[in-house]
């Protein structure tokens, strides 16, 4: 059996790329539900690859996984909107950096950019801040909903043989021949042949238990704002000239119509702080409004949150067999979600392969394709008529703001989703500007009657977040 | 399926049942759409009193109101369509929904928008914290106790006075869920005077006015919020931070006027009408809180009357206004509501005040009318009734108020 500790885009895209040659995959995830720590909370873009250091790993890496999009967009079903990217140049000195773009592209093979002079550019965006002189605009970088890729790699994963099993949290690992014997915290133990650790945030942590040393991992906070999709911002990535730091505080398009306006780079000390601050939040309006003057935050805001990135001192992924020949995927911080396919290749293709030396061989009975159940609305009507008269839900429309109807949720449901927060990244109920005020009293209701969960057994996401306490009357 | 009508009514609330029953009254063939699976809006989860004062001169509960109307409805042969959404309203006066049945499209010579208003919800207002559950929205909670008999809490605290706030604080306190306060931003209660003495003063709940929610804290579920003292420059007023140990934050701030999908006319942020409830585009109706937010369903269903009278008269060419007269906000006035009279029909206007005041006059000029409000504040809305009037000349109206030595 081959075990992936860690259930976000990685070790999902991971978990499937061995499960193309191998049927025995487990995968284990230690929350409650698949895709909620780093891959939940980023900026969700497909970056173009042109400004990874040359050299790094990130770099070998990021412009292979953008390519393998188009590819992950098929087989997975998933939305990937390559509605390109602009660096702006905003003064003199700014303009000057446009040219080490250009080398660092070189550098890293990069051909798909152009430099735009301000008409063109502003012929795309019109609304970027008056000041802007020039752009480095890259046609290939897009948007994506990364906890659906996660989400549907492990679909991908259950539909070919393999196992996706969550609330499995490593707490202690020992070596059996050439065995692992990987028991979790429930008191469940599993026997596995081989073991890639994609922990994320606990890498570091999980390759101890392992007896190996990675890089450490700080958690770095990202604050962001998502603004409602009433008015039209801007068309493509906006990018400030980037720092030796990060990339800035960016406005993003997102793949459903609305915006995201972040985030900051903030270490902050524990793995489990998704808080927003008021500093935090204050940062992230006042670098957007440079880019794009007319966010409008006191009236478009829909919601804020916050991610925490997996940074290591080296600032570069760290993809490695360690001594104990468990392979550890750690330090997967940007452009992690777009060098995600690639890294589950060169974990598969390189590492498992190559350095040790095992042989795999395609599995003729493999399933490439996994079917997502069509946004209705999305859909030509006579396709939808169609739909409705199989399923009259099909024509029930329960979120007002994203239009998803019942039939939406109740596939849902029955394909696993057990949270709220589960049936709204599957379906992207409640992320409107409502913000489930009209819709999860029914989902909840809808998760109750598939199920047979009592409403206090409900969570909005992981143990403890209960939202019903109990009636308030018995009857 | 294809439809034609005279009229139709999006949204089966309290303005939309009187639009649809005024419009057949008035002679009209009326289509009645209704998104959720049951007429009536909100007033389905309002179960308590104080509906129809004015309206019907009788004390209902929101179902009541709503039956009374529904009653009346099911007499007519006004064609009411529920568990329909609308998916379109196009500029040549189609309108495409769907239901369980399919895709439909109504061919209409007018249309009434009456479709309410949605809860402003707290994570928009960028309030720092951690991500819990816990946070409801005071409609949301309503309908879990009301409606579903789910108790969605065992402590909590309001933020936000408006009338909705107020009535949950109550309702919370009546089924045992311990109510620590409730917390307003601005000097003075969001709701009506007459609401804070029956939920608040009446059960000794706290009001802290002046005060807004700084942070909360929990893991997983809401633990703690963080109140602290604003003082007139919004700035929060240095230690006078209360911690209240509370697992549910149940905010009332704000309603926000629903107009999607009709894109096409100006709307701000409700539909801007006419005292004939036209908006800018003239086979478009708009009445209640889809147009501006109202006190009182009274006022909504009043409204809704109004509505879908001219909206029949218009499907019948029996209505069509001349000229337009803008009504303008002068001084203190916040909110006012139409934006456009035709002087040949009378005008109900609503107004309300910006601030204060002990003794407000207020006046409609060039139309010489004054009248006095005794303790007028933004959080009651004033009611001026206006003639039709034929004096060609006025281009303009303003209304102002000003404070009475």
């Amino acid at each position: 059996m081959i075990a992936v500790i860690g259930g976000g885009i990685v070790g999902g895209l991971i978990a499937r790329e061995i499960n193309k040659y191998i049927e025995d995959v487990y995968l284990f995830e230690a929350k409650n539900s698949i895709g909620t720590g780093i891959t939940k909370g980023n900026s969700g873009i497909i970056h173009g690859g042109y400004d990874d250091p040359p050299g790094s790993l990130r770099a070998q890496l990021c412009y292979i996984g953008n390519q393998l999009y188009d590819e992950i967009s098929r087989e997975l079903s998933i939305e990937v909107r390559r509605i390109g990217s602009h660096v702006i140049a905003l003064d003199e000195s700014e303009l000057a950096k446009i040219n080490e773009l250009e080398e660092k592209a070189a550098k890293n093979n990069v051909k798909e950019y152009r430099i735009l002079e301000r008409n063109d550019l502003f012929d795309m965006e019109p609304n970027l801040n008056a000041d802007a002189l020039m752009s480095f605009y890259c046609p290939i970088a897009g948007v994506t909903e990364p906890w659906k890729v996660a989400m549907q790699s492990v679909k991908s994963v259950e539909l070919n043989g393999g196992k996706v099993l969550k609330n499995k949290k490593l707490v202690e690992v020992k070596r059996k021949d050439n065995k692992f014997e990987l028991s979790f915290e429930d008191g469940s133990v599993y026997t596995a042949d081989l073991v890639i650790n994609a922990a994320g945030l606990y890498a570091d942590e999980v390759a101890r238990l392992f007896g190996d040393e990675v890089p450490a991992i700080f958690p770095v906070k990202g604050e962001y704002f998502l603004l409602g999709k009433d008015v039209k911002y801007v068309n493509s990535v906006i990018f400030p000239m980037p720092s030796e730091l990060t990339k800035g505080c960016l406005v993003i398009p997102t793949v459903d119509g609305g915006y995201l306006a972040g985030p900051t780079a903030h270490e902050v000390k524990s793995k489990q702080d998704f808080s927003t601050t008021r500093d935090g939040l204050a940062e992230v309006k006042e670098k957007s409004l440079r880019l794009v003057p007319s966010l409008d935050f006191s009236r478009n805001v829909v919601k804020t949150f916050a991610g925490l990135r997996p940074e290591s001192r080296e600032k570069d992924f760290y993809i490695d067999i360690g001594k104990s020949s468990v392979i550890h995927v750690s330090g997967i911080r940007s452009p992690g979600l777009t060098a995600a396919p690639a890294i589950a290749r060169y974990v598969v293709e390189y590492l498992i392969q190559e350095k040790l030396h095992i042989n795999l061989e395609k599995r003729k009975d493999y399933i490439s394709h996994v079917e997502k159940i069509p946004h209705f609305v999305d859909t030509d009507y006579g396709y939808w008529v169609r739909a409705i008269e199989q399923d009259p839900e099909a024509g029930e429309i329960v979120c007002f703001c994203n239009e998803v109807t019942k039939r939406e949720i109740r596939e849902a449901i029955r394909n696993g989703a057990r949270t709220i927060d589960e049936v709204k990244f599957a379906t992207r109920i409640s992320f409107g500007e409502c913000q489930g005020s009209f819709c999860v009293s029914k989902i909840l209701k809808m998760i109750c009657e598939e199920t047979g969960l009592e409403p206090k057994d409900v969570l909005q996401n992981e143990k403890g977040s209960w939202i019903i306490d109990s009636e308030v009357r018995t009857i | 399926m294809r439809y034609e009508t005279d009229v139709t009514v999006i949204g089966a609330g309290g303005a939309g049942m009187a639009a649809a029953l005024s419009a057949h009254r008035n002679g009209a063939d009326v289509i009645l759409i209704e998104r959720e699976e049951e007429s009536g809006g909100v007033l389905n989860q309002c179960i308590h009193n104080g509906f129809g004062l004015h309206y019907y001169r009788k004390d209902l509960t929101g179902p009541e109101f709503k039956e009374t109307l529904e009653e009346e409805l099911a007499t007519t042969n006004v064609k009411v369509l529920e568990g329909t959404f609308v998916l379109d309203v196009s500029k040549d006066k189609k309108i495409t929904f769907v239901n369980s049945k399919g895709i439909h499209e109504v061919k209409t010579k007018a249309l009434v928008m009456t479709t309410g208003a949605r809860e402003r919800h707290f994570n928009s207002l960028g309030i720092p914290g951690d991500r819990v559950s816990g946070i409801f929205t005071a409609g949301v909670a309503q309908k879990y106790i009301n409606l579903q008999n789910l108790k969605p809490a065992n402590s909590a605290l309001i933020v936000g006075s408006g009338d909705i706030g107020l009535i949950m604080a109550r309702r919370l306190h009546l089924e045992g869920i311990e109510v620590k306060g409730v917390v307003e931003i601005l000097p003075y209660p969001g709701g009506l005077e007459r609401n804070v003495q029956q939920c608040l003063r009446d059960y000794n709940i706290p009001l802290y006015l002046s005060h807004s929610v700084t942070r909360v804290e929990g893991k997983n579920r809401l633990d703690k919020v963080y109140v602290s003292q604003i003082d007139e420059a919004g700035r929060i007023v240095p230690n006078s931070e209360r911690v209240f140990n509370v697992d549910a934050l149940i905010t009332s701030v704000g309603l926000i006027p629903s107009v999607k999908p009709v894109e096409f006319v100006r709307t701000g942020p409700g539909f801007i009408t006419t005292n004939t409830n036209q908006t800018t585009a003239d086979w478009i109706f708009a009445a209640g809180n889809c147009t501006v937010i109202f006190d009182l369903v009274d006022y909504v269903a009043r409204e809704g009357e109004k509505a879908g009278k001219y909206a029949a008269l218009y499907a019948k060419n029996e209505y069509v206004p001349e000229e337009r007269i803008t009504i303008k906000k002068g001084k203190n006035i916040n909110i006012i509501h139409p934006s456009y009279i035709d002087p040949n029909e009378s005008t109900k206007l609503y107004v309300r005040v910006s601030k204060v005041f002990q003794r407000a006059e207020i006046t409609v000029e060039p139309l010489g009318i004054e009248i006095i409000e005794e303790e007028a504040r933004p959080s009651e809305m004033i009611e001026i009734h206006i003639k039709s009037f034929k004096e060609k000349r006025i281009k303009e109206i303003e209304v102002s108020a000003h404070e009475l030595g």
